[in-house]
Parts: C-alpha cells; structure tokens; sequence
C-alpha cells in the first residue's frame, strides 16, 4: 500500500468550516429565553470528533475496499430509506413527514443523509463502468434508475429539499462523466416544462427552444419522442400535481414566490431570516448577540437557518469567510477529481461536491428569499448528528481518493 | 465515461468556473441586503423587538383668574397588556379576571380597545386602585406582557361646580379619528370632549411620549429599555382663564338642588366671564378613564338634563328681556324717547286687528313712557312701538345687534338661536305659510315669536347696553376682547334706558325683592312661554351692576321659573358677592 501524505488545504479548510459552525451552532442557542438548543452543541462537539475519527479510519481504508461496499451499502440504505414509509416520524417544520427513522419513538437518524452518499457510490460505480460516456437517452436509463429509486422514495416522504438535492447529485455526475450539454437539457426539459406550465406562455416558448434543441441534437426518433411527450405530460400534469402536494409544501412554493403573501405563517421564516441577515450590516451584531435570533424571531436557527445566525452576527464579513471557505473546499475536491487515480474515485469525488454545492446554494440562498424554503441543512453548520457525520465519512472518502491521485507535486492550496 | 486529461482539465476548468459565479452571485446577494440595504432592515429589527409603550402627557392645567386650579393632574395607575392576537388578549383577560375584579363591561371595552389599536398596549384599567396594584406587583412574573404604568389622570376639584364650562374627557372615539382636527392622533389617547377641554385640545393635549421596551418574539419584555432613547412626555401649559371660581362656586351654590337653569356672568368691558353655569351638573371626574354605565344612563334618563347646557345650548324665547333691543331700535330710528308716550294706553291689552293682545298685567299699566314700560314691562306700550318701527325693521334691527349670531363664546357646540332672516316675507312664508298677519311685529317686540336665544347671547347683548353700545364676545380665555360696536345712540338716551332698567330692580319695578341696599342694579325680568306647561313659564332677568359703572353683566334663566323675578333674585344674589355686598339679597316683600 502506498504511503498516503493527508491533503492538508482539504482536512483544514472542512475543519475551519465544522469549527465555524459549531461556534454557530452554539451561538444559536443562546437566546434570552433558553431552550433545549442551548445544550445541543455539546452533542454536535461529539458527533465532530466522531466524524473526524470516521474519517481517518475510511482515509486508511482504500478506494477499491469503498468500491466494495458500495452495492451492499446503496442497498441497505433503500432499505432504511423504504422503512422510513412506514416507521418514520417527521420533525421541526416538517412534523407531519416521514424523513425520520425511529425506533419506540426516539429519532435515530435520517436514512437519506446516508442516501446521499450511497447515491454518489452507486452512481459513480454505474458511470464508471462504461467505457464511452452516454451518448443518447436511452444509455442513461440505469444511472437515472439507481437515483431514481431512493429519489421517488424520498419524495414520498416527503422531503422536497432531499429530492433536489439527489437531481443535483445526478446531473453533476452525469456532466463530470462527459455527457454533453444538450443531452444534460434535454434530460432536464421535463422538470423545466413542469416549473413553466403555470404559465402558458413561458411553457410555449420554452416547447419552441425544445424543438430547435433536438433538431440540433438530433436524437434518435423515439428518444425525440419520447422526450416531447414527456414535456407535454408534465407541462399538462403539473396543475394536478400541484393538487397533490401538501399543503405546506404548496405554501412554501407560494411563499417563495411571494413571501408577503402570508407573512405570519410561511412567509414569517423568509422575512425573518432576511431581516436578521439584513441587520447584521457589514461586521454584524457580535457574536452570539444577535437580537433576531436572541428573542426568538428567527426560526429554526440552529438548523435550517443558522447561515442567518451567521450573517446577523458576523455581518457581510462571517458571511464571505464562511462561503469563501466553501468555495476553497469545494475547488479542491474538483481538483481531487480532476487528479484522481481512476474513474470511479473521480466521480465519488466530483459526486460529493456537487451534492454539498446544491446543499450550500439552497441553503444559504433560502435565507435570503434566492430558493425555496426546503429544510435542505447547511453541511458543517447545521446541527444534526448524521449529516455531521457523514459529511466527515465523506471527507474520509474523499481523503482517500487525493492520496491515491495523481501528480502528488500538486497538492497545493488553489 | 470519458476519462481524457485533456477532457478531465476542461471539465475541472468548467466546473470552477461554475463554482466561482455562483459564489459571486450569492455574495452579491448578500452584500446587496448587508451593505446597500441594512439600514432598512435594521429598522425592522428594530420594529420587531422594540415594543412602543406610550408614556401619556399630563394636560395642561386650568387656573381661574385669581390662580385656582379649575383643572389638574393626579398621578393614577393604569393597567394595560401587550397581546400578539386578540384570542392571547382574550386568555390574558381571563386570568387576571379574578385579580382584578373585571366586570363583563371592562372585558368588553378592553376588546373594542385591542381592536383599535392592536399594537399599542391594550389599557384593561385605566385607573386601578392601589390595592389591585399591589396584588398585581407580586404576581408580576406570572404577568409577563402587563404593563403597570403611572399616568396623568385628569382632575376636577371642584367637579359639578365647573363642568358647565370645563368639560370632561375621554378616550378618542373612532370618529373622532377620522375628523381633520384629530390627525395624529393614537387610539387610546385622551381627549377633551367638552367645554374648555375641547375647545383649547391643541393647547391642553401636551406631547405624548414613549418608551421602547425590548420584547421577543412572543411579545414578552426582555428588558425594560430597548437600545432606542425613550421619549418623555411634554406637558401641556396651563391655561388661564377669565372665571373667578369663588363667584362660580357661589353661582352653583344658589342654583343648589332645587332651581333647573343656567346663569353667565360677564365683565362687560372685555368680555370676560366671570362665571358660567348650567344646573343641574354632572360630575365630571367620573367620566375619566370611561364613564360607568349606570352613571351615564342616569345622566341620559334624568328630564332635567343635565348633559344639556343651558347657558350656551338651550335657547328660548328671550320675553320681556328683548324689550330693551325693541326700545334701542325705536331710539335708534327717532321713533321714540325715553318720555315719549303711546297713543294707547295700557288697560291690560291690545285689539290688533281681529286680536286681542294681552299685556300681563291685566290691570293694565295705564299711561306709560319708555322708561316706565321697561321698568314695568308694559307690553300694550311695545306692542304699539314695535308697529311703529315694522316688521322688517324690527328684524333687520334685530340682526345687526347679532341676535341671528351664536355669542362667539370660546366653547364648543354652542347652539345658534332662532330669529328671522333679513328677508322678512319670505321667512315667514316659510314659517307658516302666505297665511301670517302682521301680529307677528307684536309677537317679536315682546320678545316672543319666532325668537329664541341662548343666555350667553342675551348677555352678550346687554354688554353693549352696560357700555354705551358696544358688545363683547364671551371669552373664558382670551385676554383681548372682541368688541363691536352695535348701538348708536346718545349718551343721554342709555342713561335713560339705564335708569328705566335699573327701576326694574326698585320698588315699583317687576324684580323689586332683587334689590340690593347701597347697590344699584339695572336690569330686565322676562318670561318665556313653555311649550311643556303652559303655566310654568322660563323665567329670565339680564341685567349689569353697578347700573352707572357697570363691572358685571349677568344674565339668569330658570326653567320653570314663573316670574322673572325669581331669576332676578339669583341674580341680585351673584352680583351682589361679586361686587362685595355680602352676597345676601335684601327681600322686598313688596316686589311683583
């Protein structure tokens, strides 16, 4: 085995980002009117220093050994993922959901965290394998049937924020695999007609730039087929679809697209939290100090919304360090993929980024009203023992695949 | 897949790419709401968890002329609650119910409050007892969203004796709200709603303040002051006024239980009033904080009225009183001197066509001049001098002494007394109908007919027979009178009319008992038919003291009165504190 030299600028910088945010976790718990949040750093130190050691003990492991894993590790996690239809219990904002895995009552963990990571195995397995990039739709039909699974499952539950973040994961890796830009389009036109079909007009003008797209493209026939029909259907199914989704969750797409709308109940989090960041200003209120969060107008501020803990107290200034150091993690883990020693640990890598990346993206820009309020958690920040830990057991992998890479001379800081 | 270094480089370079614009983009998303927009956000932080409590000024206080308090503040304890929603105000009512006693009424006025004002703190006791208060202090922590706060209440010393003039006041109604005078107004806030507390509001009102306590999310108080400084109110500056309170006490204290009326007294130079009051009163110290409903409904249900005030509000026909304008226009038009006689005399009426106008002595008063028919009010000798100046002129004549005016007097919700216009045929077409005859000239130069003046208004115008022709307007403030000269006429003729009126009061004259030894009053009774009971007239007197000098100008009205004389009496009583004889009237037994 060879002699593993730990990628520095990757450990530091996503130990600098879980300090953070445990120094955030903690100050979210500081209101005047304490409640049981105060406490809950304490368990977030203890799931860091367990993550941490996770971590070191997947880095000695080896990629060959993860790739082992991954079939029984995907399948175990549809498991999880399916008992959660029918033990699961919700929690905060999504009470009435099943994300939860519980036994006798008590939450023992939220089986799609590990999804997510089975996920980017089992898909960086399955694309790896392949010795051309999917040329046609058609090839992509067992990628879009290992997310597809956890995916639809998910969306039962239903946990919206998950589901986008698996479509994230999906098109990532599907990109990093060589798959080309139209394909990518025309894979996606679907979800794109679904969001366009409340207005007729955008929809029409979205089914032109369709048309135009496969005619450059050109598809197979049926694929062509295929694919506008698709379009049709969701462009036609969307409105009943809408009828199904929970009430919360039309109110939270309402909201997104109008957060005065119903400014007490779902609007109230989006204001708030705009409010917060808003007042933070240029070097914020100080740590622990700030007042939306200190007298309970902020909601959910030591999970989904801690990123505005972070912009009332550490200001514009907590803000840029904290996605600046984002944006160093992940440059990194694109050089990690960039320089890795095969396909599949190139695509592990390149997997988790984007996954973290649509979790940051949504995250944060849920705070300030840029997407969809989706109980989507910010990695490293939020509080919450399995993505903790598995954010750390990413990092393992992750460890792992740059010390197997290539050109050791470029390990450097980006 | 394809797994080319050349492919991986593009796809890395790419994928950088993508990774910095989004960072760009979400950066500038937040220096837009951190940098360019915080100050606005920063306000609503601010508005979220800085709960304005409103810090009430005292009103200014009121001082009659000599410096007594008419009107002043005493420290009370009002209880309020902060609630989020009106189902939260409805919880927090029901749990202090029992601390504090509350009635069905105070629950109900408490909810009409919140839905005012749901984000002032809604006042559930506006003047709690120290008892209450005590209770509630030590059970403050079960309480967090009460607010216990010391404010001005208002305060009458003399309560009934003043409220005539002073008013009373309250919270601000909601239509008040809407009204152009009441812009930036809060619900809650106090208002004058009478009187002088109404008329000078503006100046009365003070500036309120307030305070900002921090509150979280649930409305509770951090702490009691918030980062923003808190406002103190601005008192009011007193108000000075022109009533002397000893006579006014002593005016209230001669109407006492029994006499239904009301009573001005002016100085007649500026204007000034001394003394103004309407019997029976109310008190208004009970209307402050909200007036109780049993107390109200025995105010609106009492047939003496007392909410109605007689002095500026009721207007009735002014009777023998106005002979004095009717002598003034036939001087005014040479039609008459003071020794001029009528060719008919008096033999207790008059035949005016197919009529028979009654002179109310029915012995009649035989030959008299105008200076005996005004001391004794003779009506046979009007009736012949109202023929003599007619109809329109007696009307015209009428308006440019300003009986179709209110007083002016500086008190809100005067009424405007009833007299005819210039346009004398057609008012009286729009009276009766073309069926009126000219009995109507006899009607009016009696003081009867279609005439009916408010007390102030009758002592207005005798302020211009006290002082050679010129009247003023009441004023309960001002110090600059506001005078216009209405009668022109010789110096030697108001002496007349001043030695006539001043037999009324002598023996001989119809108020005889109200003279005063060493006193010489002048003076007018007269008596007002009743449309309730035709045989309890009104009876007014409107005189000044002393009648060469005069420093006082009364005019008294008594419902039910009967005889002019009666309010004479009271009259003679005022006037006869205020000038500084004993206040004791000296009873002729022989009056009539």
């Amino acid at each position: 085995m060879r002699r593993i030299v730990a990628d520095y600028p990757l450990v530091i910088t996503a130990l600098l980002l879980s300090i953070f945010g445990v120094a955030m976790v903690y100050s979210a718990g500081q209101t005047d009117t304490p409640t049981a949040v105060a406490r809950v750093y304490r368990s977030q130190i203890v799931w860091l220093g367990i993550g941490i050691f996770g971590a070191y003990g997947i880095s000695r492991s080896s990629v060959r050994f993860i790739e082992w894993v991954t079939l029984p590790a995907y399948v175990l996690s549809i498991l999880l993922l399916a008992a959660t239809l029918v033990v699961g219990s919700g929690a905060g904002t999504a009470a009435s959901t099943k994300s939860w895995l519980a036994i006798g009552g008590v939450r023992i963990g939220q089986p799609s965290e590990l999804a997510k990571l089975t996920v980017v195995l089992m898909l960086a397995s399955i694309l790896a394998g392949r010795k051309e990039p999917p040329r046609s739709l058609l090839d992509l039909w067992k990628p879009a049937l290992v997310v597809g699974i956890p995916w639809l499952i998910i969306m039962m539950q239903p946990d919206l924020g998950t589901g986008i973040v698996f479509i994230g994961i999906f098109f990532g890796m599907l990109y990093w695999s060589g798959v080309s830009w139209p394909l990518l389009l025309l894979l996606g036109s679907p979800v794109v007609s679904l969001i366009l079909s409340f207005s007729t007009g955008m929809w029409g003008a979205w089914f032109l730039v369709l048309l135009a797209l496969i005619l450059y493209y050109r598809p197979y026939l049926i694929e062509g087929i295929v694919l506008l029909a698709a379009n049709i259907a969701t462009g036609v199914v969307a409105p009943i679809l809408w009828e199904k989704l929970a009430p919360y969750q039309q109110n939270r797409l309402k909201v997104f697209l109008d957060p005065s709308a119903d400014p007490r109940a779902s609007g109230y989090h989006v204001i708030q939290s705009k409010i917060a960041i808003g007042s933070g200003g240029l070097f914020g209120q100080g740590f622990t100090l700030g007042t939306q969060k200190r007298l309970a107008f902020l909601p959910e501020q030591h999970t989904d919304f801690i990123f505005a803990v972070l912009g009332e107290e550490m200001g514009f200034l907590g803000v840029t360090v904290a996605l600046t150091l984002f944006l160093v993690l992940f440059l990194r883990i694109t050089q990690i993929a960039g320089r890795a020693n095969d396909s599949f640990s190139s695509l592990v890598a390149f997997g988790l980024m984007a996954s973290w990346f649509v979790h940051v993206l949504v995250n944060v820009g849920m705070t300030l009203n840029l997407m969809p309020i989706t109980g989507i958690p910010l990695p490293f920040f939020s509080y919450g023992g399995s993505f903790m830990l598995a954010s750390w057991l990413a990092i393992g992998v992750l460890m792992r695949i740059s010390g197997e890479g290539r050109g050791k001379a470029a390990f450097k800081a980006s | 897949m394809s797994f080319h270094p050349n492919d991986i480089a593009r796809r890395t370079r790419l994928s950088s790419y993508g990774l910095g614009i989004g960072f760009v983009l979400l950066l500038s998303a937040f220096f837009r709401a951190q940098v360019l927009q915080t100050e606005s956000y920063r306000k609503a932080s601010e508005e979220n968890r800085l709960r304005e409590i409103p810090l009430p000024a005292p009103r200014g206080i009121i001082y009659d002329r000599k410096g007594q308090i008419i009107a002043e503040n005493l420290p009370a304890y009002s209880v309020s609650i902060t609630a989020p929603s009106l189902d939260s105000l409805r919880a927090s009512l029901k749990l202090l119910q029992p601390t504090l006693q509350l009635t069905d009424y105070d629950i109900n006025s408490a909810i009409r409050r919140y839905r005012r004002a749901p984000t002032r703190p809604t006042v559930v006791l506006p003047d709690a007892s120290i008892d209450v208060i005590s209770v509630l202090e030590e059970h403050r922590i079960d309480f967090p969203r009460l607010i216990i706060q010391s404010v001005p209440k208002r305060f009458y010393p003399d309560g009934p004796v003043v409220a005539s003039f002073v008013g009373y006041t309250g919270e601000v109604t909601e239509a008040e709200l809407n009204l152009p005078q009441y812009q930036g107004y809060k619900p809650g806030q106090i208002v004058g709603k009478g009187g002088l507390e109404k008329q000078y509001e503006s100046i009365l009102r003070g500036e309120e303040g307030q305070r900002f306590d921090e509150v979280d999310a649930r409305g509770r108080p951090v702490r009691g002051a918030g980062e923003r400084p808190d406002k103190n109110p601005v008192g009011a500056p007193p108000l000075k006024t022109n009533i002397d309170l000893d006579l006014q006490k002593f005016m209230a204290a001669t109407f006492g239980d029994s006499l239904q009326g009301g009573a001005i007294a002016l100085d007649p130079t500026n204007g000034a009033v001394i003394a103004l009051y309407s019997n029976p009163s109310y008190d208004p110290n009970r209307f402050t904080g909200g007036i109780p409903l049993d107390y109200w409904k025995q105010l609106n249900t009492d047939p003496r009225r007392p909410l109605f005030n007689k002095v500026i509000q009721g207007t009735y026909p002014p009777g023998s009183t106005w002979k004095l304008a009717t002598s003034v226009l036939g001087l005014e038009k040479g039609l008459v001197r003071m020794n001029t006689h009528m060719p008919i005399t008096c033999s207790g009426g008059l035949q005016y066509g197919r009529r028979y106008f009654k002179c109310w002595e029915k012995k009649g008063h035989g030959s008299v001049d105008l200076a005996g028919a005004i001391t004794h009010s003779c009506d046979v000798y009007f009736y012949q001098l109202g023929l003599k100046i007619g109809l329109s002129n007696l009307v015209a004549g009428g308006i440019d002494l300003d009986f179709d005016k209110k007083s002016g007097i500086d008190l809100p919700n005067e009424y405007k007394p009833r007299f005819p216009t210039r346009d004398v045929r057609a008012y009286y077409n729009r009276l009766f109908g073309a069926n009126w005859s000219n009995s109507e000239t006899l009607n009016l130069s009696i003081g009867q007919g279609a005439n009916s003046q408010t007390v102030a208004n009758m002592a207005k115008f005798y302020t211009a027979l006290a002082t050679e022709g010129t009247s003023s307007t009441p004023e309960l403030v001002s110090k600059t009178p506001e005078t216009k000269k209405v009668i022109t006429l010789s110096a030697a003729d108001f002496a007349g009319l001043r030695r006539a009126m001043a037999g009324v009061t002598s023996v001989g004259g119809t108020a005889a008992s109200a003279n005063i030894q060493g006193l010489v009053i002048a003076g007018k009774t007269g008596s007002a038919q009743n449309t309730e009971n035709p045989n309890k007239d009104h009876a007014w007197f409107v005189g000044f003291a002393p009648a060469e000098k005069p420093t006082i100008v009364i005019a008294v009205f008594l419902e039910f009165g009967e005889h002019g004389y009666y309010a004479a009496r009271v009259a003679s009583k005022i006037i006869g504190r205020y000038l500084g004889f004993g206040g004791e009237a000296v009873v002729n037994t022989e009056g009539g």
